[in-house]
């Protein structure tokens, strides 16, 4: 009948179709990843109801039941038999103990201004692209440390009394874990690859020394060394010579890290390749021009991992200064589960939890610190 | 191990110590630096714990505080020292603390072998047991075929087979390595009875889900008597550390309060009289000034002020004072008269 039924010509571009909604969205991104397969789909299963286990109990803990004001532990008593929630009024009492020990209260502002001094200089320090960093690395590693030792323990010149002296035995918790953990991790890098290179070296008693060092050091436990240290050492010193206990953790803690740094430095050392050596040598570099500007750059690039694998074991492990009779934070939070005022059955799983949020804070941070510095500092050996 | 090098450790430590007694006394050296070094636990509820401001308290922490007041009239002139129960022995000869109040057992192995001098006893302790108030079970000797919660290779362990075999009772042990666990699993009703210490059976008692529930029944079956220790060989400070004690024991005995001792030191009784200095020498003969009583009544107050505010019945762990009363209203306490 008329020519336009004979064939079609389609004179505009067919309206786009919407992706099949299998195939797109959360509903797509589901079924790519999470259920493409027969096991796949057990396994998202299973870990959907792990997750649910673990994460429920939590909350309800943590959160739904929790008890978050209270002058004592009348307010955190389980109601009518049931199981009570976290008791946060006791955290909450507790907490400038959690966080400066038994400082005197009058005393704390010389805590926290040692607290922002060290975040005012260490976030510069810590962002590649912020001025001045000699001055600041100068100011963090020489003039920081003076400054926050007088501010800690005080300062007394002949009869004036210019800040009072505070002793290291009422100091504790975040205080003396970040003490030891700040020390140990800025003083144990540069003694473990003094330690690393010495063991390469071609010398044979600084080779010896650096073995006998490091193999010393790794071959004792850590709660040996600080047992030692605090039981064993008085017995040995001429009597009126005693040494600060935080002083003698302070260095048993860098001694043995520092052993285990050098381990890891040497293993980044190991992979440079000779070439590399050779190379700095022709150039006519004497060893520390060769160390510093080709070798080391390269190696410690090499093992960012290792060494912040290290210094995340060794703020972990400032934990076991409990037994030397020194509180760090969870040792400062165990000894406030003593305290008949706040003594409940929920206590003891609020404290630890408490201390476990705090040490996976840092933690974590300064795992993420490390893979911002490796994805930074790569170059061309990233797969 | 550890059984075999203390000794070892501790015969060092005399060597120190002996040589320190040549020098100057403790008295001297504590008048010296201006403050008494006391070694306490690192936490045992009533007896020696840090409050939420950091302060310590306790009974054992109150007797330091006590002798701090006789030596300096200054309860606060004391400085506490945490340790944990290996090392309390080996500060204490080493100089580190002067004095050891935290909840130590005197036993003769102690007392002879290492050096020190107990110099009484502030807390009569022994082991005890805590069962379900609706066991219906008045009496120990009712615990027949009863399962029994407690540590692992702990001598309360031994304590209980004894007891248990020497009446001709059955028992089942439950056994648990920390006592976190044993608490729990006594709340979980694993268990009929829980025992350890008394002392503590009521401080782990606040960390029952209902504590009104349960209680702590009267029979004791080991004898742990607690009490402060020194170093042996400078017995002046012995004498101060042993009638520090006696003092406040004293000052219950005859009604001398924290509140009435300025009236009291105007009393007729001559018993009063002696101890709070009005009468006689008493303090100057163990090389302390006459009010030296006085001063630890008034800064601290009697033994009993002292149980009642740190474990007596109105404070959070409720123990009664059973044992630990006056010998005259039928407890332990008899402290030698001050003439």
């Amino acid at each position: 009948m008329s020519s336009t039924n004979l064939f079609h010509i389609r004179t505009e571009e067919a309206p786009h179709m919407a992706a099949p909604i299998s195939t797109t969205g959360i509903i797509g991104w589901m079924r790519q990843n999470l259920f493409s397969s027969i096991s796949n789909t057990v396994l998202t299963i299973i870990g959907i109801l792990l997750a649910y286990w673990l994460i429920a109990p939590l909350v309800q803990f943590a959160l739904i039941d929790a008890v978050w004001t209270g002058q004592n532990r009348d307010a955190c008593l389980p109601q009518d038999g049931g199981h009570s929630g976290a008791c946060w009024a006791y955290v909450k009492a507790y907490f400038p103990q959690f966080i400066y020990g038994r400082y005197p209260s009058e005393e704390v502002w010389r805590v926290n201004i040692v607290y922002a001094l060290f975040l005012l200089l260490l976030v510069p320090l810590a962002i590649p692209s912020a001025p001045f960093k000699r001055l600041n690395a100068i100011l963090f590693l020489i003039v920081f440390p003076i400054i926050a030792y007088y501010l800690l323990t005080g300062l007394v010149i002949g009869d004036w009394v210019v800040l009072p002296i505070v002793e290291t035995a009422v100091w504790g918790g975040l205080l003396v874990t970040l003490v030891i953990a700040v020390t140990g991790i800025v003083a144990s890098l540069p003694l473990g690859i003094a330690l690393a290179l010495g063991r390469r070296s071609k010398m044979p008693i600084i080779r010896t020394i650096s073995i006998v060092f490091i193999e010393f050091w790794r071959g004792v436990p850590l709660i040996t060394v600080l047992f030692m240290s605090s039981v064993m050492l008085p017995l040995f010193l001429p009597e009126g010579v005693t040494f600060d206990k935080l002083l003698r953790v302070l260095i048993g803690v860098t001694l043995f890290s520092a052993a285990y740094m050098a381990e890891v430095v040497r293993g980044g050392l190991q992979a440079i390749p000779k070439g590399q050596y050779e190379g700095a040598m022709a150039l006519g570099l004497r060893f520390w021009p060769m160390m510093y500007l080709i070798v080391l750059p390269q190696a410690l690039k090499l093992v960012i991992p290792g060494i912040v694998n290290t210094f995340i074991g060794l703020f972990k492990d400032t934990t076991l200064v409990l037994i030397v009779g020194m509180f760090d934070l969870l040792g400062q939070i165990q000894s406030s589960f003593t305290d008949p005022t706040w003594s409940t059955p929920s206590q003891g799983h609020t404290g630890y939890l408490f201390a476990a949020m705090v040490f996976w804070c840092f933690c974590f941070g300064m795992s993420r610190y490390s893979i911002f510095m490796e994805n930074k500092l790569h170059t061309g050996h990233k797969r | 191990m550890s059984k075999k090098i203390l000794p070892l450790v501790l015969g060092a430590a005399m060597g120190v110590a002996a040589t320190t007694a040549a020098g100057a006394t403790t008295l001297e050296d504590v008048k010296a630096k201006g403050f008494i070094q006391c070694g306490v636990s690192q936490g045992l509820p009533g007896f020696s714990n840090p409050d939420a401001q950091g302060n310590w308290t306790g009974l054992d922490v109150d007797l330091c505080r006590a002798m701090a007041a006789a030596v300096f009239g200054d309860a606060s002139a004391v400085k506490f020292t945490p340790l944990s129960a290996k090392e309390r022995f080996t500060a204490l000869q080493s100089g580190e603390v002067d004095v050891l109040s935290r909840n130590t057992t005197w036993t003769m192995s102690r007392d002879t072998q290492l050096g020190l001098n107990f110099a009484g006893v502030n807390y009569y302790d022994g082991q005890g047991f805590m069962v379900r108030k609706d066991l219906g079970v008045t009496s120990a000797l009712e615990l027949s075929g009863a399962s029994v919660c407690t540590n692992t290779g702990t001598t309360t362990e031994l304590n209980v087979a004894d007891y248990f075999r020497s009446n001709n009772m059955p028992y089942e042990i439950v056994a648990f390595e920390k006592a976190d666990e044993v608490v729990a699993a006594y709340d979980a009703g694993r268990c009929d009875v829980y025992t350890t210490d008394a002392s503590g059976l009521y401080a782990q008692r606040l960390k029952l889900t209902n504590p009104g529930d349960h209680m702590v029944l009267s029979e004791i079956i080991s004898k742990e008597p607690l009490g402060p220790v020194v170093r042996q060989g400078d017995d002046e400070w012995f004498n101060i550390a042993k009638w520090t004690l006696n003092a406040m024991l004293n000052a219950e005995e005859l009604g001398v309060t924290s509140a009435n001792v300025d009236e009291m030191k105007a009393s007729d009784n001559p018993s009063v009289k002696r101890l709070l200095g009005a009468e006689g020498a008493f303090g100057e003969a163990i090389g302390l000034s006459n009010d030296w009583a006085y001063n630890i009544v008034k800064n601290v107050g009697n033994y009993e002020e002292s149980f009642n505010a740190n474990v007596g019945p109105d404070t959070p762990l409720g123990i009664s004072r059973g044992v630990n009363a006056l010998w005259n209203k039928g407890g332990f306490m008899y402290a030698p008269p001050v003439r």
